[in-house]
């Protein structure tokens, strides 16, 4: 299966007959889990993803007493994948959780210094959990957009004599940017987007490109293999920016 | 081709001197043609080295010889291993590589052997040094050695040491000279294995070893043959 | 987490005296271990690596080897004393990461297909952190696989740019990577200028970015000419 998608990719076509830029069947669920402060199941085609956010309390970092935390992790749950083993985050979840971390902190996106208690002492932390549901490809952008539209959705819960409130909200979650984390590979001399499963594993490598709604770029990460040009990064960011945008969109319709 | 400072009354100059050495990723020459040996590698019609060592660029071939690097097996080696474990129709054999050797009983042993009813091990046993011969390399480098062929022995007391195997040459020297010499001065037994093992026997086993380990660590300069000569002269 | 509200670039100068566009001074050692096939120390300022490499060798468990290739395991990790506030031993998220990034830095440059089954495996001690680690360790491993005679396309080359006070620079300090406005890790093979990491965190529009790979670059040619003469001089003196 997978050097037929070489083949097809050499030929400039894909395995699901999609363009080259063009992201399989996005759906964005909101809200699914009641529990959790905030939430979202992302699918992109089979690939499914869901993300919840805990707000908990928590002592801030001592050189930045009044900014709230931000915590990331990503779980690879055995039944998404036969690859996937169970036990602690191996280096792919732990990559996955720390670009999306990094995506959302350097975008400025949550408006940490609003999320304060008790300056020094106590402040809200925002814990994003992601979970992988089903594994067909492209994880991390579905990760990341689960996890900015959980955010979204986020409520802050009442504090009754320093105790939450489980139930009863007080405010949304500051929100005031919107980054999009697109990866673009690079299969021989072209580039797609939203690989599937199979697709993954011929990749020569990937750019992880995370912006933000005025197009600057929050973060970077270089996945895969083998190796690329400066002129491909250009390109590359040049195809994300585009892309990110008509996701944007498709987020802003939830 | 550098100059090195030297002190004392050197009467060759050239002694010392240095050979140009490649560094990995750097252009040696276009390929013109060529073959590319070990060692280096092309893009198009450009040669680069693939290894830190010295380039060999003669009219039919550019290659590398590494300065260091691990043993990897080639059909027709002559090596020296010692066995590590008996099995039942041969011996496991370590080469010094990342990968290990089978010595097949078929080509161990001339008698015919029931396996079912014979413990081999008295044939070779854990620890035997065998001089032998890389009878087959398959592409995923599983190895199998023969004790068939020329020369081919077990070595019996004597101590081994390991060097660099691209070195391996350097100890031999041209059509033998260096290790002639090294026999002859320091009365030893010596046998040399593609594989950068070297099996020593005899009165002066040290002044041996010292030898061949000068030429390891020095082996990239010219002039080596008079050094190694001087050194075991000393005390004659 | 040294977080400073005090300019760090006050007339054209940083905090540690240097011009935007200067390198802190760099030494690198080979032969460290001597145990290891390969090895070297390599400093920028005050971060300091050590790396050895082994290989290639056996590798188990058996099931982790590839039949048709050799693989490269990798290995970073900071010492708890590297750092002002004693950090935890043993492998962080961040040391689990970096390692995995490190690998893929490194990996385009080894011909892993010429050992099949076997590893070769590259350790990064980092025993004093100030900024950039993570390149440099990748300088150090670079030199330790030369020296082991691991068969390589080309070296590898890294280093740390950065905006810090809405100045672009480069070889980002400690203080300078804890309170940048965007900070950019890059290597690459410095004779085919081809990128095998790039990761990035901060603000930045693309111009900067494509100014700073620039500027990357450029720093790697220079920092590759040291990498050159270190491995050189070993074999220049008798």
């Amino acid at each position: 299966m997978e050097s037929y998608a070489l083949e097809l990719i050499e030929k400039g076509k894909r395995i699901d007959d999609r363009e080259f830029d063009e992201f399989r069947k996005i759906e964005i669920l909101p809200n699914i889990i009641k529990k959790a402060e905030g939430s979202a199941m992302v699918k992109f085609g089979e690939t499914k993803v869901i993300a919840g956010v805990k707000m908990e309390l928590a002592t801030p970092f001592p050189d930045t007493p009044d900014e709230g935390m931000l915590v990331v992790n990503a779980e690879f749950t055995p039944l998404a994948s036969p690859d996937f083993e169970a036990g602690p985050p191996g280096e792919d979840a732990t990559e996955l959780a720390r670009i999306v971390d990094r995506g959302i902190r350097e975008s400025e996106s949550i408006e940490l210094n609003k999320l304060c208690i008790e300056s020094g002492e106590k402040v809200w932390g925002t814990f994003i959990d992601i979970h992988i549901i089903n594994h067909r490809g492209n994880l991390l952008d579905c990760s990341a957009l689960a996890s900015f539209v959980a955010l979204l959705h986020t409520k802050i819960p009442k504090l009754e004599d320093n105790k939450i409130v489980r139930g009863e909200y007080e405010r949304a979650l500051p929100i005031v940017h919107k980054p999009i984390n697109i990866t673009v590979c690079k299969v021989s001399d072209k580039f797609l987007l939203d690989p599937t499963f199979e697709e993954e594993k011929i990749l020569d490598s990937r750019l992880s490109i995370c912006l933000r709604e005025d197009d600057k770029i929050c973060s970077l990460q270089k996945q895969g293999s083998k190796e690329f040009t400066l002129e491909d990064v250009e390109r590359m960011i040049d195809i994300a920016m585009k892309k990110s945008k008509e996701i944007r969109k498709l987020v802003e319709q939830h | 081709m550098k100059e090195q400072k030297k002190s004392g009354s050197d009467t060759n100059r050239n002694v010392g001197k240095v050979r140009d050495i490649v560094l990995p990723g750097e252009f040696i020459d276009e390929k013109k043609g060529r073959r590319v040996g070990k060692g280096a590698y092309f893009e198009g019609d450009k040669v680069f080295a693939k290894v830190l060592g010295i380039p060999i660029v003669r009219e039919n071939q550019i290659s590398v010889i590494p300065l260091s690097g691990a043993y990897i097996p080639s059909i027709n080696d002559t090596i020296i291993g010692i066995i590590s474990q008996v099995e039942i129709s041969g011996w496991l054999v370590d080469i010094n590589s990342p990968y290990i050797a089978f010595l097949p009983i078929a080509d161990a042993v001339d008698e015919f052997v029931d396996v079912a009813r014979t413990d081999i091990s008295r044939f070779y046993d854990v620890g035997d040094v065998i001089f032998c011969k890389v009878s087959k390399v398959t592409k995923d480098k599983t190895v199998r050695v023969s004790m068939r062929g020329h020369g081919t022995r077990k070595l019996y007391g004597g101590i081994i040491i390991k060097i660099t195997p691209s070195k391996i040459p350097r100890i031999i020297g041209k059509g033998g000279s260096m290790i002639n010499m090294i026999k002859r001065k320091t009365k030893c037994v010596i046998y040399t294995g593609q594989n950068g093992v070297i099996w020593i026997r005899g009165v002066d086993k040290a002044k041996a070893i010292k030898a061949i380990l000068t030429i390891e660590k020095e082996s990239h300069t010219v002039g080596l043959t008079e050094k190694i000569e001087k050194m075991l002269s000393e005390g004659d | 987490m040294v977080k400073t509200d005090e300019k760090l670039i006050v007339d054209g100068k940083r905090v540690d005296g240097r011009a935007l566009n200067e390198l802190r001074k760099i030494e690198m050692t080979v032969d460290i271990v001597d145990r290891a096939d390969g090895s070297a120390q390599v400093s920028f300022g005050n971060t300091i690596a050590v790396v050895a490499a082994y290989g290639p060798r056996e590798l188990y468990p058996r099931f982790l080897q590839e039949v048709d290739t050799g693989i490269l395991r990798c290995r970073y990790n900071m010492a708890p004393f590297a750092v002002d506030e004693r950090k935890h031993p043993g492998p962080s998220r961040r040391s689990t990461e970096l390692s995995k990034v490190i690998r893929l830095s490194l990996e385009p440059a080894i011909f892993l297909e010429d050992f099949p089954k076997a590893t070769i495996d590259v350790f990064i001690e980092i025993v004093q952190a100030d900024g950039s680690t993570r390149v440099t360790g990748i300088n150090g491993a670079s030199l330790a696989l030369a020296l082991a005679g691991v068969p390589m396309r080309d070296l590898v080359t890294a280093c740390s740019v950065g905006k810090v006070d809405g100045e672009l620079v480069i070889d980002l300090n400690g203080i300078e990577d804890n309170n940048s406005d965007a900070d950019v890790a890059f290597a690459m093979l410095p004779n085919k200028e081809k990128i095998t990491l790039l990761q990035m965190d901060g603000l930045l529009t693309k111009e900067e970015l494509m100014k700073l790979l620039n500027m990357a670059k450029e720093t790697c040619k220079e920092i590759y000419k040291l990498q050159t003469k270190v491995l050189r001089q070993k074999y220049e003196v008798v």
